[in-house]
């Protein structure tokens, strides 16, 4: 079985090349250009689930300690910092989940960007090359033995989600219908805030590695995790902390910005400006799994810190997730944007699994981040199945009906309604989904979220005092109660009532390139929660709970299923997405909305997603834009310019001293005047000239007589 | 030995000046040429009287003075060839009118 993991770096080079591919020779061919991207994705998907095949067929061994393959990478004097792929229970959980899902989505994009139609998207080919990337940076990351591999898959993710959020910046107002000038400027400013907000992540993210290589002198993870590593890393102190505890909260900065936790979650509502594939890209595969993904491989580094003092590092992912987990749950009840409270609902939910993490359980914190990209790919998708069947029911109407000027956005819930019964497929898809967002019994979510409240319950159970997981469970399951209530609003807003626009009434199904993608995701979305259930013995639990044995830190033992957890949080998650659902499915348009009827202030706070835009606005750009203006000013006001223009000025007078010098004194006198001399010399001289033989004799006569006297005077 | 040698040579003198005198202030060409033909023979009287006088024995002076006539003789030959020339150009043998040469 080894020669399988030996394809494993094919993984992340089937995308890689499918781009390359795209970009120099097929990007003027649209079908060719897409059938190549799905093409490497699906080679990656089978190579992938071969390799998940191997690991999970092969004994202990590779299970435990995994396989692995590195090349020397950048020789760098003495030292050489290598590079290479490592496949263990973990990676390969993540192996079955992203390539499959890209496949997914890639899939559907072929029909999302209307391949074929008149209204094609102008920059297909390479939206196609740009998400291929994309999945080649996330395969890179998933596979990486080290920090050297994943750093750089995820900078490249980095990139990739700035082209891609902001694909949509250089659309023409003109020539593509439900497009205006302002929705571009926002692609642009999305794009932009993404890049800039995980880049501050980033930045912590590489001090984080560097000062890992400067006191340990290695980068990959089987070394770094081994126990005498981490106890010398714990032994050193750093600003009053143990330095093992300082890396791993700079590590958990990077992991902030790129899975969109608390103070860096802003970025991720505003990447929906991006076409759909992009946010399901983003929000379920890569992106924001990638943040989740490096705080649990190096989750050794936030429990070692643990053990030796009552160091905070794993603390704080548990806080930071659970206040983004409620954070997003609250915010979402109050958008009208479909995708936005779905964004919001990624938030939270990746704050569950920040949660898990930080109550020290691998398991369960990747096993919430599976079903979620399970869900929530299937949950954008078929928003994006919505969105494009509203486009066009729009389209139908505008031609038949010359009436319909105004401006509407198609994401807005609030003009949608009734569409049960004109999409069907996408109906059914979405319900899956929504439940097992919610988490209703056999759906996916309920088994992922359920085991990160019952590891909060049963932490908070064996201490039994109001300990920090009892805080995180309330946290989680109130969270899960917003979740199932805006969901149930969701629900009700588009797919019950009538509908409240023209372009709704008109709407109609996606064709099969989406609805397919949908109905095998919904699949998974139903029944993917068995691979970890309780009553199967936990089958995904005994895949990894070897992964980090060897740092002798970490002790994963299965959490038996508790009764009073799973049967509160659903209790909660029935009532709430009743309540939601009842509230809200025969809202007219006009009437105020009942959640804002009932929360009054409240509500208008979380439609404002508590001012945390504006506050940002308030004390981080307006002092960056003043701080920029200062420097401005000094450069070009106040010092340098004016010094600048000083000796500009300087040059400028001597230069004009030695001009009139020079065409005063040296033209005037010596140049010109040498001439007018010889000029004037020879107008008195010529008159000599008479022509007359007998002047000339004259004038020999004369001087021969003057010499003659002159010889006989003297 | 009747007449002394400064007698001669202020004949001599007197024609070289009346030579001079015709040369420059003849206004035709044929007149300025005559002028110089004097001025020449002035030189011959003194060529001749300075050897009578001084150096009898050589025959330096005369030799010099046949010399100078038959220089005289082309002179005039070529002078004349010239005024002939200048008379079918330019109608004219006055030499205030000849001043093509003038600035």
């Amino acid at each position: 079985m080894d020669f399988i993991f030996n394809l494993t770096p094919l993984i992340p080079l089937f995308p890689l090349l499918a781009f390359v591919i795209i970009v120099l020779f097929t990007h003027r061919h649209n079908r060719l250009s897409s059938d190549v991207a799905i093409g490497g994705i699906a080679l990656s998907t089978v190579v992938a689930w071969a390799v998940v095949l191997a690991t999970v067929l092969s004994d202990e061994y590779v299970r435990a300690e995994g396989w692995q393959l590195h090349v020397p990478w950048l020789p760098a004097g003495t030292t050489v910092l290598e590079m290479g792929f490592a496949v263990d229970g973990f990676t390969a959980a993540m192996l079955f989940m992203v390539p499959f899902v890209c496949l997914m989505i890639f899939i559907y994009s072929q029909g999302y960007m209307k391949l074929g139609q008149p209204d094609q998207d102008p920059r297909y080919a390479r939206f196609f090359a740009y998400i291929s990337l994309f999945a080649a940076g996330m395969l890179g990351l998933v596979v990486a033995r080290d920090l050297v591999l994943l750093f750089i898959s995820w900078e490249v993710m980095g990139l990739c989600s700035y082209l891609l959020i902001g694909f949509w910046s250089f659309r023409k107002a003109e020539s593509e219908h439900h497009i205006d000038q302002a929705q571009v400027v926002r692609a642009r400013q999305a794009a932009l805030k993404a890049f800039i907000t995980t880049r501050i992540g980033d930045v912590l993210l590489f001090s984080g590695i560097a000062l890992l290589y400067s006191y340990t002198g290695t980068l990959t993870f089987r070394d770094l995790f081994r126990p005498e590593t981490l106890e010398a890393l714990q032994a050193i102190s750093l600003l009053g902390m143990p330095t093992v505890t300082v890396i791993a909260l700079l590590v958990f900065g990077g992991a902030v910005g790129k899975s969109a936790q608390f103070p860096l979650h802003v970025w991720l509502p505003d990447a929906m400006e991006g076409p759909t594939p992009v946010s399901a890209l983003i929000h379920a595969a890569t992106m924001v799994a990638a943040g989740v993904y490096l705080v649990a491989r190096t989750l050794p580094l936030f429990i070692a810190g643990f053990v030796v003092a009552n160091a905070p590092a794993l603390h704080w992912v548990a806080i930071i997730g659970a206040v983004t987990a409620l954070l997003g749950a609250t915010i979402g009840l109050a958008q009208d944007d479909i995708k936005r409270v779905l964004a919001y609902s990624t938030i939270s939910q990746l704050g569950y699994m920040m949660i898990g993490l930080g109550l020290g359980s691998l398991v369960a914190g990747i096993f919430h981040l599976l079903t979620h990209a399970f869900f929530k790919a299937l949950l954008f998708l078929s928003a994006g199945s919505v969105i494009h069947g509203v486009e066009h029911g729009a389209h139908v109407a505008a031609h038949g009906d010359h009436t319909h000027a105004e401006h509407f956005s198609p994401n807005n819930m609030k003009v949608m309604g009734g569409l049960r019964h004109r999409m069907p497929r996408t109906f059914m898809a979405y319900l899956a989904g929504a439940l097992a967002l919610v988490g209703i019994v056999p759906f996916a979510g309920f088994w992922s979220k359920d085991e990160i409240l019952t590891e909060a319950f049963h932490l908070w159970r064996a201490d039994g005092a109001l300990n920090l997981p009892f805080w995180v469970w309330l946290a989680g399951t109130l969270g899960a109660f917003f979740t199932a209530l805006y969901m149930g609003r969701q629900l009700g807003l588009v797919f019950w009532g009538e509908p409240r626009h023209a372009a709704a009434r008109h709407a109609h199904e996606s064709p099969s390139s989406m609805t397919v993608p949908l109905i095998i995701l919904a699949l998974f979305a139903v029944l993917f929660g068995f691979v970890n259930a309780p009553f199967l013995g936990s089958p995904l639990h005994h895949l990894m709970d070897k992964v980090h044995e060897a740092s002798e830190v970490m002790h994963a033992e299965v959490i038996p299923f508790n009764p009073t957890v799973a049967g509160i949080s659903t209790m909660l998650a029935v009532a709430g997405l009743l309540l939601g659902w009842s509230l809200y499915r025969n809202y007219r348009t006009g009437q105020v909305e009942p959640f804002q009827a009932t929360l009054g202030l409240v509500f208008i706070v979380l439609r404002n997603k508590y001012y945390i835009d504006e506050l940002y606005r308030w004390a981080i750009i307006r002092p960056a834009v003043w701080l920029a203006d200062f420097c401005f000013k000094i450069d070009d006001r106040w010092i340098i310019d004016p010094f600048v223009d000083l000796v500009g000025a300087a040059g400028r007078a001597a230069s004009d001293v030695a001009r009139v010098l020079d065409s005063g004194v040296i033209d005037r006198w010596f140049v010109e005047g040498t001439a007018q001399l010889f000029n004037a010399a020879g107008r008195w001289l010529r008159y000599s000239e008479t022509g007359h033989v007998q002047n000339y004799l004259l004038v020999v006569a004369v001087t021969i007589l003057l010499l003659l006297g002159l010889y006989l005077y003297f | 030995m009747a007449i002394p040698l400064p007698w001669w040579l202020t004949v001599a003198a007197a024609l070289f000046a009346i030579g001079l005198y015709g040369v420059l202030s003849r206004r035709n060409a044929i007149g300025v040429l005559l002028g110089i033909e004097l001025m020449l023979n002035a030189a011959n009287i003194n060529l001749v009287a300075f050897w009578r006088y001084i150096t009898p024995q050589a025959l330096t002076g005369q030799v010099f003075a046949i010399f100078v006539i038959g220089i005289a003789a082309a002179e005039a030959a070529a002078g004349l060839a010239i005024i002939i020339s200048a008379y079918r150009r330019r109608r004219t043998v006055v030499v205030d009118e000849l001043d093509t040469m003038r600035w």
